[in-house]
């Protein structure tokens, strides 16, 4: 399985074709208190950039768009019962959605945990 | 992924300014965003414990964005009743009072306390006023304007402001300054501290018991330290400030509150005493009677949401098909565990227990007119 990042601060995991998407610890950390995830339907395509899900933060919304192009296969449903899990586990079990990947290409390009590490860091 | 601070979206034109306390709240962990021209905190620990914090202990807020003036000179109560439409001839001595600046239409440019000094506070000025931050030179400009020579105003730039809330706000303070103990909500006082003048009231933006507290600049740092070393008190944030006072159904100038709209559509017609509603002379008063007579097309009104997804300012109000109405402040309320928003809603619409929609992103969410506050007032109104 290999880890991706994106300079909007979404990870992705990739394995057999399909990628699991949520967004940075970074992410959560500057978003603060979250209190709704809005996820997209399964079976909805996105291209990449598209506005794929909302994140809500007690002081405002954020939309998380789809890293990649692909179709939906599954959403986390534990988000709509325990938004917080996107504070205490961003990067794990506060996943966002699933994507059957159109484009393997569209990874290239990306960056992996150490890019992403610094670019963060010189923000 | 993007975003925008909610609340941190006001008059950015300008470089910002900082706070006297500004290097303080960065050494205390908060996060500093642009708000009324300020670098102000937004956070420290996060909004939903802070929120809960305050609604438990107490809460320290540094609004020293906000304006302090005082007004003073021969005829000075006549010639505040023109610009308010409060009672200020009947304002007694320490005591305070929420009231605002109306245009000639009737426009709400801005909502403020005013309060009588005394002990000789402030080099001996009659009156003491806070307006809010974003506004306050705006206000200055109209007031110079409408004012007359006699009556001098001076803008106390030099004085911060902290507002220290909660259900332990009276015993945290109390144990700085005893005799802090005894005043009740919208009284003030003039009361020294290490040998620095503080005026207190006691009062707030929360729904909680509490104290707003001018300080001279220079000892802001001295009084938040004191404070902030007892067990009952952190320093607490904007995000908080505006999740709180949304519970308690306090207004926001700029967002609830607009030169568009006036007192009484407000539901701030508490602020208005009889004399002045029959006798008038003050500016805006024509819009005053006229809605109290007719009615206002639209009023301020608090809104409970069915669900999770929170409705922010800006989203449509719909009755079926029809618009008939804007919310104007909206987000997750901690105490209440659930979103709510305050909205302008046209006046069939608007009494308590109607059932509304809300657009959020083209979904329509179930919402029911409420009555405010949504979480209880706690003011210590007696001894």
């Amino acid at each position: 399985m290999s880890r991706y990042f994106t300079d909007e601060h979404e990870w992705i995991d990739v394995e057999g074709g399909i990628a699991t998407v949520g967004i940075t610890d970074y992410a959560q950390e500057q978003l603060g208190d979250i209190v709704f995830v809005e996820l997209p339907a399964e079976g909805a395509s996105f291209e990449k950039g598209d506005d794929a899900a909302v994140v809500e933060s007690v002081k405002a919304a954020s939309d998380v768009y789809a890293p990649i192009s692909g179709e939906v296969v599954e959403s986390n449903s534990a988000l709509e019962d325990e938004p917080a899990l996107v504070n205490s586990d961003a990067e794990e079990d506060g996943w966002f959605f699933k994507l059957r990947i159109a484009d393997e290409s569209e990874l290239e390009g990306l960056m992996n945990e150490a890019a992403y590490k610094k670019f963060v860091a010189a923000l | 992924m993007s975003g925008n601070d909610d609340v941190a979206h006001l008059e950015e034109e300008l470089p910002l300014q900082h706070l006297p306390l500004d290097g303080w709240h960065r050494a205390k962990g908060a996060r500093m965003v642009g708000f009324a021209g300020y670098h102000m905190p937004i956070q420290y620990d996060g909004i939903m414990a802070e929120h809960s914090w305050t609604r438990e202990h107490a809460g320290l807020f540094d609004v020293s964005h906000m304006g302090q003036l005082t007004f003073s000179g021969e005829g000075v109560d006549a010639a505040l009743e023109q610009l308010l439409p409060g009672d200020i001839r009947g304002l007694k001595p320490f005591r305070q009072r929420y009231s605002m600046l109306l245009d000639e239409e009737g426009g709400i440019l801005d909502d403020l306390m005013v309060s009588r000094l005394g002990d000789g506070a402030f080099d001996g000025a009659d009156i003491y006023m806070v307006v809010n931050g974003a506004t306050k030179y705006d206000d200055m400009g109209w007031m110079i304007e409408h004012l007359p020579d006699e009556v001098v105003m001076n803008h106390m730039d030099e004085q911060a402001l902290l507002a220290l809330q909660g259900p332990e706000a009276g015993e945290a303070l109390a144990s700085l300054i005893p005799e802090t103990a005894d005043m009740i909500f919208m009284q003030s006082g003039l009361f020294t501290w290490r040998g620095v003048p503080l005026w207190i009231s006691r009062s707030g933006y929360t729904g909680e018991d509490g104290f707003e507290i001018s300080v001279p600049a220079d000892d802001a740092r001295l009084l938040a330290d004191a404070l902030c070393a007892l067990p009952q008190v952190k320093p607490i944030g904007l995000g908080a400030r505006d999740s709180l006072r949304l519970e308690a159904g306090l207004p926001l100038y700029g967002h609830d509150l607009t030169p568009a709209v006036s007192t009484i559509g407000a539901d701030l017609g508490f602020a208005i005493g009889k004399r002045r509603r029959e006798e008038g002379g003050f500016i805006g008063h024509a819009r005053v009677m006229k809605e109290l007579a007719d009615g206002p097309g639209a009023k301020r009104v608090g809104l409970t949401i069915e669900g999770r997804l929170p409705a922010r300012e800006g989203a449509p109000i719909y009755a079926g098909a029809n618009r008939v109405g804007e919310v104007t402040s909206g987000g997750f309320a901690p105490t209440v565990g659930a979103p709510i928003a305050m909205g302008w809603v046209s006046l069939p619409h608007c009494a308590i227990g109607t059932a509304l929609e809300i657009e959020v992103r083209g979904k329509r969410i179930a919402a029911v007119v409420a009555p405010m506050p949504f979480v209880p007032h706690r003011y210590r109104r007696k001894a």
